[in-house]
């Protein structure tokens, strides 16, 4: 009876968890593990030789300056773009919490952009700074318009920061607006009573409630910029002059283009201990979090 | 009297909110406007509404795009993987969660961990490895792609919804003869109905989106799916606003039709799966 039921056990095993662990090992596990081993290597992915070079593409990405422009220009970005796209999320939130008549409607068209993919909205917007703002600018006369939107390094950030912040605060309305309708309306009502305004209220009793959506949607956010690469191949493809260039972009010239897979997969490992250090942040912060709450 | 001033101070804020709304849908009125006007036109003023309506717009990009080809290859590999991913992490995460073996609980932190890992960090050996076990160029490589890549979210999000199951109805159906998969199809996936719609969701609106993935892994052009073939259509026509913006428009309105017709489903999956991912 044992021997039978633990065979059985182990079938069941197989069948229940096998497939998923099949799969998860073949293309997650190996590439991962082989990325490790490549990155120590010349390889360029054409010759079948693929030589050890110890750790000479992390000496040689060290000094890429190229490199460490797309960390510095994906910094500057996600720094800005998780401020100003969790403080558009919140601002929504606030007022799509009042009765409004319309607030259904309006929900759904702030978090509309959000089930667009990244790449076609990136084409949309590039016609829209392109030409949209020109026609603009025409219109209305401010010279905000007849900015050379995609074609100079600084409004081309901007640029990039506008397209994340319209694409990502619906999506942080969303769960601020799911936050803030569990937030106890007696609370509200006390203060009144006791005189507060309504900007005390907001400091005092709404931000410290919603405290956990807070650190959702900034560490949303964070994962978003900091990954960003499908926006920014379609709408400056990293230019001008790779000054919009985002890490994940560069690795992905890196090795693409420049067919330099060695040197691809350890600015890829790279990349990585970067993301899993920010995540590991982000667990600790929240879990955090959970106790005081 | 202060019920009368709270509500004009209402009014404001609607308008004031409904204007918002406009300025966030200004760049859908730009790309809708100019895909039916001519090259001329767009070029004379974007912003104005169209003189004369040019659907040819539409039917070349149609054609050029092929466009029925890349929405049935864009719905093929959505509903594979859709389905294949549901059956084996709901498996999965089941017998996670009902036997937690010191393998299992070594596993599931396995998947878990896996959950940091940007694509971009191992898309480059994962090539290496699809020419190995010939998943390149084929919507069969691309389908167990995303079943590997898919697989650590959802068995996550499963696991926390099993864990709510009570396992007593489990075991009412063992004393009434119920094979250990007997009992997982008839009564444990029902019960999983709420966080299958949510992780389907989810699932649904990263695959239809991406485009890396399957433009690394894909070379024919009958597999381009939709983002693929806009992608190609922009190179080969750069600056051909008329075709490109329609070309846009028709690759934006499946997922824009699926969103508004499942929006109270979609908002609320997205919820629960951020707040506990």
């Amino acid at each position: 009876m044992k021997s039978h039921s633990s065979s059985r056990e182990w079938l069941l095993q197989a069948l229940f968890v096998g497939p998923a662990l099949l799969v998860f090992t073949i293309i997650v596990a190996l590439p991962f593990a082989l990325g490790l081993y490549y990155s120590l290597t010349d390889w360029n992915g054409v010759s079948e030789k693929v030589q050890w070079i110890g750790l000479g593409n992390f000496r040689t990405l060290a000094s890429d300056e190229g490199f460490w422009d797309s960390f510095g220009f994906t910094a500057r970005f996600t720094l800005v773009a998780v401020v100003l796209t969790n403080a558009v999320g919140f601002a929504l939130a606030l007022i799509l919490t009042r009765y409004l008549k319309l607030r259904n409607v309006l929900r759904t068209i702030f978090f509309l952009p959000n089930v667009i993919g990244g790449l076609l909205l990136g084409f949309i917007w590039q016609f829209i700074f392109v030409k949209g703002f020109a026609a603009m600018g025409n219109w209305t006369g401010l010279s905000f318009f007849e900015l050379p939107w995609l074609g100079d390094a600084t409004t081309a950030f901007w640029a990039v920061v506008i397209v994340s912040v319209w694409t990502g605060a619906g999506y942080l309305m969303v769960i601020y607006i799911a936050s803030l309708t569990n937030v106890p309306a007696d609370l509200y009502e006390a203060a009144s009573i006791d005189g507060a305004s309504s900007l005390q209220r907001l400091f005092k009793i709404t931000i410290p409630m919603i405290m956990p959506a807070i650190t959702i949607g900034l560490f949303l956010a964070l994962s978003w910029s900091f990954k960003t690469f499908d926006v920014i191949l379609s709408l400056t493809r990293g230019g001008p002059y790779n000054s919009t260039q985002s890490v994940a972009l560069n690795i992905y010239t890196e090795a693409f283009q420049n067919n330099q897979l060695g040197l691809g997969t350890a600015k890829a490992i790279v990349f990585f201990l970067v993301v899993a250090l920010i995540t590991m942040v982000q667990v600790w912060f929240t879990k955090r979090q959970e106790v005081e709450a | 009297m202060t019920s009368r001033r709270y509500s004009a101070g209402m009014l404001i804020l609607e308008v004031c909110a409904v204007i918002l709304a406009l300025i966030f849908l200004v760049p859908f009125y730009f790309l809708l406007v100019n895909s039916v006007k001519s090259f001329a036109e767009i070029l004379l003023d974007s912003a104005a509404l169209p003189t004369k309506l040019v659907w040819e717009n539409y039917s070349r990009a149609w054609e050029i795009m092929n466009f029925p080809r890349a929405f049935g290859n864009s719905i093929f590999i959505t509903v594979i993987s859709n389905i294949g991913l549901t059956v084996i992490s709901s498996m999965c995460a089941y017998r996670f969660v009902r036997h937690p073996s010191r393998l299992n609980n070594l596993l599931f932190t396995l998947f878990v961990a896996a959950m940091v890992i940007p694509f971009q960090s191992i898309m480059i050996p994962l090539m290496r490895v699809g020419s190995w076990f010939n998943l390149l160029d084929s919507r069969l490589g691309l389908f167990v792609c995303y079943l590997g890549f898919g697989v650590p979210i959802s068995i996550f999000l499963f696991h926390g919804f099993v864990k709510s199951i009570p396992v007593e109805i489990e075991e009412s159906a063992v004393v009434d003869g119920c094979s250990p998969l007997g009992v997982f199809t008839r009564i444990v996936f029902p019960l999983l109905k709420p966080m299958t719609v949510t992780i389907v969701i989810l699932n649904s609106l990263w695959i239809w989106n991406d485009f890396l993935l399957p433009s690394l892994l894909l070379g024919r052009i009958e597999l381009r799916t939709i983002p693929l073939s806009t992608f190609s259509f922009f190179g080969q026509y750069t600056k051909q606003w008329d075709l490109a913006l329609a070309a846009l428009v028709m690759g934006i309105t499946p997922i824009v039709i699926f969103f508004l017709s499942l929006q109270r489903h979609i908002i609320e999956g997205i919820t629960a799966g951020s707040v506990k991912g």
